[in-house]
């Protein structure tokens, strides 16, 4: 069995966030950077698979991520969890891409890689689409079983099978495929695992391959501010909300808010 | 004028609301569009001519539901190409932005997601980084596709012509590649959903319990409203995750969102900001969510939410 988890590295959540005025970029040195919080728990998915199956003879778990140089930490994160080895797809000229533009990047790493099973997270915490597994899914010609709270690996069966629990609003769907599949898992999977010191150390002597587009046949004109198909045309701060009126319970703390409500024709 | 598809939302036989603001949205877009999906009634189609269709394409079959949206991605795509429409608008809910995702790479055409508004020419407008930041955004390539918040405009039913067109769709094997075996329903049914709610009462760790959950319960039935939580609540177990509000948990952006026992963590805030009015009850004078507010109250919750329960009660009697 083997596992791709594509991990993206995000601005830290807590810190404040800029677009850059002469592309229209995010401005990535603006925010210290960490891995996507939602792909965490996809790693920690993967190693906890790898372990139901018996351990790393019987499976593998790659890393993959596609960003600039610095991007390589949440590979290594990923590495000091305990995944095996990793692959960092970097090019100049995938700076500002879209979207789309990154899901073909992705895909075209998928199809090299031919994993069983391809793991990440379902949405990024900077840019929050929640589209990229599904336009994997669509590229790869591969199942999409997205928003897992729960996923089940049958690989025994041949071909092998996967079931998971897609989170739905009004709770949940369970949706099976066949292997190889694509799946995108929610917050609160699992608690994903601290690395150990041991874990760091041994990280460091883990292989990691670099790829390039041309590795993978991806054009630049692709790619990029030029290949994406869509694009922030101007920004600008929005104005704060002016103050309101904040007032300290009394006993009547209730009925204050009733005749807010009532005021603004609520009730 | 061109058409503009809009995506209908719709569940036991009723149009969702966000599908008629969509449409009054595709009305200063072009020509309206309605392509439904699924289980269709004639109820169905009139109540979508009702509210602004002129042409309703419908892929009619109970298969659409039993595999992961590719299906519907083939459907709509069947109508983009009948209708040669100019855009195409679809509601932001996980399931929307799925399908215009596949959609996009299926025609080569750029996606704009979380759009709160769409002005002419379809250039998006989209509020990010927690709404600290208006940005405007377009599509270069193919036929833009926009998923649009609930909630971002409000709709103006006008009847439409409704002229009925039924799709021819071709359901593939790539389609059909994930099944779906069981729905489970963990939701108390008469509640509405989170994403599209008009007004969402939510609780925090302030809350301190999962009985303390009824309390906002209360408060949200006699409003109508959805219950929304804070990761504080939900990590704790008091409510389910998936009425969890913020980065990653749900975007909402109702007409009222009452904060209770939420201290206002930007985590939250970005799931919660664009909403038109806010009200919160928190005992810390300085929690930052007051610096949200339209209203605030300093206090306990637990005094003050069962009070206003009971007047909204009275008051609506
Ligand atoms: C990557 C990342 C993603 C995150 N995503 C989300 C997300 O999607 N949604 C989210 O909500 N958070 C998210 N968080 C967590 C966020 O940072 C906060 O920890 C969380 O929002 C705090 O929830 P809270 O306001 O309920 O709890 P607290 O911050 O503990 O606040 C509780 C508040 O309740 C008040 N209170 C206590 N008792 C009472 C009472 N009896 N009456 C009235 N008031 C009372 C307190 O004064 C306090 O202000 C995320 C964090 C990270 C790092």
């Amino acid at each position: 069995m083997k596992i791709v988890v594509c991990v993206k590295q995000v601005p830290d959540s807590w810190a404040e966030k800029k677009l850059n005025p002469t592309d229209n970029t995010l401005d990535r040195d603006a925010a210290d950077a960490v891995v996507n919080e939602l792909d965490e728990y996809a790693i920690e998915e993967a190693l906890q698979i790898r372990e139901r199956l018996g351990g790393a003879d019987a499976c593998t778990v790659t890393v993959l991520t596609v960003g600039p140089e610095k991007a390589i930490e949440s590979v290594r994160k990923g590495l000091q969890m305990g995944a095996d080895d990793g692959v960092h797809v970097i090019d100049d000229a995938i700076h500002g891409s879209d979207a789309v533009a990154t899901s073909a990047v992705l895909a075209s790493a998928i199809e090299r890689l031919a994993p069983d099973l391809v793991l990440m997270g379902s949405e990024s915490t900077d840019a929050r689409m929640s589209v990229v597994p599904a336009m994997l899914a669509e590229r790869t010609g591969r199942p999409q079983l997205t928003f897992a709270g729960k996923v089940e690996l049958d690989a025994a069966s041949s071909p092998g099978t996967v079931r998971i629990q897609r989170v739905t609003d009004y709770g949940y769907d369970v949706v099976e495929a066949q292997l190889p599949a694509v799946v995108s898992v929610v917050e609160k999977i699992n608690e994903p695992r601290y690395p150990s010191f041991k874990g760091i150390m041994a990280a460091k002597k883990k292989p990691v391959e670099t790829l390039s587009l041309t590795d993978l046949g991806v054009e630049a004109a692709a790619v990029g501010l030029t290949g994406s198909w869509s694009s922030v045309q101007d920004f600008a701060a929005r104005p704060p909300r002016a103050a309101g009126t904040v007032v300290t319970d009394a006993g009547d703390g209730g009925t204050k808010v009733a005749d807010f409500l009532s005021a603004q024709k609520f009730i | 004028m061109a058409e503009v598809l809009v995506l209908v939302e719709h569940a036991s036989g009723d149009v969702k609301k966000v599908t008629f603001e969509l449409l009054t949205l595709a009305r200063s877009l072009g020509e309206p569009s309605a392509v439904v999906i699924g289980d269709v009634t004639d109820d169905l189609v009139a109540s979508l001519a009702d509210g602004g269709a002129d042409t309703v394409y419908v892929a009619s079959g109970s298969e659409y539901g039993d595999h992961v949206v590719a299906p519907k991605v083939t459907a709509l795509q069947a109508a983009l190409a009948a209708s040669g429409a100019a855009g195409v608008l679809v509601p932001a809910t996980a399931e929307g932005k799925e399908i215009a995702a596949r959609l996009a790479v299926r025609t080569g055409s750029g996606i704009i997601t979380d759009a709160v508004g769409v002005d002419a020419g379809f250039v998006a407008q989209q509020s990010v980084f927690g709404g600290s930041t208006l940005v405007h955004s377009a599509v270069s390539t193919g036929t833009p596709i926009i998923a649009v918040r609930p909630n971002s405009v409000a709709a103006e039913p006008s009847s439409g012509v409704g002229r009925r067109v039924d799709l021819d769709v071709t359901v593939t094997d790539t389609d059909r590649l994930t099944t779906v075996t069981e729905r489970v329903a963990q939701q108390k049914a008469g509640r509405p959903e989170l994403n599209e709610a008009a007004i969402v009462v939510s609780g925090g760790r302030g809350v301190g319990s999962p009985e303390g959950f009824a309390v906002i319960e209360s408060l949200a039935d006699s409003l109508g409203a959805a219950v929304g939580a804070s990761r504080a609540a939900t990590d704790a177990g008091w409510y389910p995750h998936q009425f969890q509000v913020g980065q990653t948990g749900k975007t909402v952006s109702p007409q009222l969102y009452i904060a209770n026992g939420i201290s206002g963590a930007i985590q939250h805030r970005a799931g919660m900001q664009t909403s038109k009015t806010i009200i919160a009850v928190n005992k810390d004078p300085e929690a930052p969510i007051f610096d949200l507010v339209d209203f605030g109250v300093v206090g306990d919750l637990h005094a003050i939410v069962p009070q206003l329960t009971e007047e909204v009660t009275r008051r609506r009697a």
